[in-house]
């Protein structure tokens, strides 16, 4: 009886656990193959004919390739504001692990701000006006920069303290500048949580709804997220390349999760634990 | 130690490599939400700014469907927190017992809070379509008649709150199993010993001592649902009417209607209340931690 137990919890929990968080996946996921009058009833029941390559095409092709752009845009604002966060939050980690200064307490108080508050979105659009920013990528990237230093910061930070002094040092007594220290000895030490933070804020990013909705409006900047928004509007009648959209959405974080699934579970509970 | 350094010498330590982020953070990030106390004072075009005083308040005070946007934030706020945190607990003591496909189970449950938010906010909305979606559909086969989970103006606010625990309950469910995985097994030895039951040796053992992951649940979950937009947004838009409203949808749809100020007074109402609720009880809860 002992040794059967594990297996019917395991078992019942298995059966709610594919009801509540799997089902909803295959949902997507036929709906998807679907034709147009098909999904159009919403059920569950498999499609008659699987039109997986069909959709697929029409999805692309829709509103002029506007999903192609989409994908360029929104790999392209992760890929660069991602690079950016982690130089600069590495930087900044490092020396508020290292250095005791009064700019800490100020750097600590910026940290707690940008982890909590809301931005102040109309604001930051007559700001990003002025500047000529408003609805370009460069002035999206520095927006994702901005909002998402923070929690980088706090990344690199708490791993830094696990690095021994005796290392910066060794490198100041062999002749080497304060940026060779960083850049050449203590960066590369960092790159198990590097590999956390790009994975965790490549995906945030690329997840990214409300950003790009407020700063970065017009169909030539559209980003994979608002695809979707778009699309649901327009594709009221056409269910199938709704979900043909939201399927596509879901798997470039899919891939992400089954190759870095630790160092994404590491990042989620160190930043949480110490926000 | 073999130095010698005077105190002369530079820091290794250069404070220059604050400046390159503080200058983004401080232009993009503070400097806005600064200014946004100027501007919530005003009727603005973007352009030009008109002093009205506290007008822009007033109006968000007294406007039915702003204040309830007000309650609603609440109510969600304190609905998604309660929720993830009661069934993270659950879920995480639940998946750290001896149980059957353990590694695979925490995949599943976590796996939601990577997805894009409008995309299972699109998805639900269709499964909860009042009589083609399949839930209600399915309680019908059970005999049950399904309400109108977001057309239904009483129901529509539970109902997106229901699908954020969904999608977020694998965070929370995270980061209790990280705080179980913290509590010495020899606690649980010494009260089988003295012969205390499992509910029992959940909540004098558990419970107690797993409290640093529920402090981070808390607050984490609370400060995400007072700022969520985007999954209220795709669902509903704030509606059936303005019943699932809250603070950042009203933001928003300020903006879009053009009340510049009036939004950026919203702006300022949601700090307050994030910082009105947000600092007491990191203050409370570091207090307890002092006095136990």
């Amino acid at each position: 009886m002992r040794h059967i137990r594990p297996y019917i919890t395991g078992g019942i929990t298995l059966l709610f656990a594919a009801v509540i968080f799997i089902l909803p996946f295959l949902f997507i996921a036929i709906q998807a193959m679907k034709s147009k009058s098909e999904a159009s009833r919403l059920n569950f029941s498999l499609p008659q004919e699987w039109l997986f390559w069909q959709n697929l095409i029409a999805v692309f092709k829709a509103r002029d390739y506007q999903l192609l752009l989409a994908y360029f845009n929104s790999t392209l604002i992760t890929v660069a504001s991602v690079s950016i966060l982690v130089i600069l939050s590495a930087m900044v980690g490092y020396i508020m692990q290292r250095r005791r200064t009064s700019w800490n307490a100020i750097a600590q108080i910026a940290l707690f701000m940008g982890l909590m508050m809301p931005p102040a979105v109309v604001p930051t659009i007559g700001l990003l006006q002025d500047l000529g920013l408003f609805k370009t990528i460069h002035g999206m990237v520095l927006i994702q920069v901005a909002y998402n230093l923070s929690f980088s910061t706090l990344l690199y930070r708490s791993f830094i303290s696990t690095i021994p002094r005796d290392l910066d040092e060794a490198a100041l007594i062999d002749g080497a500048k304060p940026w060779q220290i960083f850049f050449r000895v203590i960066l590369p030490l960092l790159k198990p949580v590097t590999v956390t933070n790009i994975v965790v804020q490549s995906i945030a990013i690329f997840n990214d709804f409300t950003n790009p909705l407020y700063y970065l409006p017009g169909k030539e900047n559209v980003t994979v997220q608002l695809t979707l928004y778009n699309f649901q509007s327009m594709y009221t009648s056409q269910y199938n390349l709704l979900f043909m959209n939201i399927l596509l959405v879901t798997i470039p974080p899919l891939i992400v999760f089954i190759f870095f699934n630790r160092q994404i579970v590491a990042g989620m509970t160190a930043g949480a634990v110490k926000g | 130690m073999a130095q010698t350094s005077p105190r002369s010498q530079k820091s290794p330590y250069p404070l220059w490599f604050f400046v390159p982020a503080a200058v983004i953070h401080g232009v993009f990030f503070l400097a806005p939400t600064v200014k946004s106390f100027w501007y919530s004072l005003t009727r603005w075009d973007l352009s030009t700014a008109e002093f009205i005083g506290l007008e822009n308040f007033r109006q968000f005070f007294s406007e039915p469907f702003l204040v309830q946007g007000l309650v609603n934030t609440l109510i969600y706020a304190v609905t998604t927190s309660g929720l993830k945190t009661v069934c993270g607990l659950l879920l995480a003591v639940l998946l750290t017992g001896n149980i059957f496909a353990r590694g695979f189970l925490r995949t599943v449950v976590f796996f939601p809070v990577l997805v894009s938010t409008i995309g299972i906010g699109i998805t639900f909305t269709v499964m909860m379509h009042p009589t083609r979606g399949i839930i209600n559909v399915a309680l019908e086969a059970l005999g049950i008649d399904g309400p109108g989970w977001l057309t239904n103006p009483s129901l529509a606010l539970f109902s997106v709150a229901l699908v954020d625990l969904w999608k977020g309950v694998g965070l929370a469910t995270l980061i209790f199993i990280a705080g179980l995985a913290a509590i010495s097994t020899d606690y649980y030895e010494a009260a089988r010993i003295d012969g205390a039951t499992r509910f029992q040796q959940f909540w004098r053992i558990t419970l107690p001592l797993v409290r640093p992951a529920t402090v981070t649940v808390v607050t984490l979950s609370l400060i995400g649902g007072l700022r969520s937009f985007d999954l209220i947004w795709a669902m509903t838009r704030g509606g059936p009417g303005f019943s699932s409203d809250v603070v950042a949808s009203v933001i928003y749809k300020q903006y879009q209607a053009g009340f510049y100020g009036l939004s950026t007074a919203g702006n300022v109402i949601l700090f307050a209340l994030i910082v009105a609720i947000i600092l007491p009880l990191t203050l409370w809860f570091n207090r307890r931690e002092v006095s136990q």
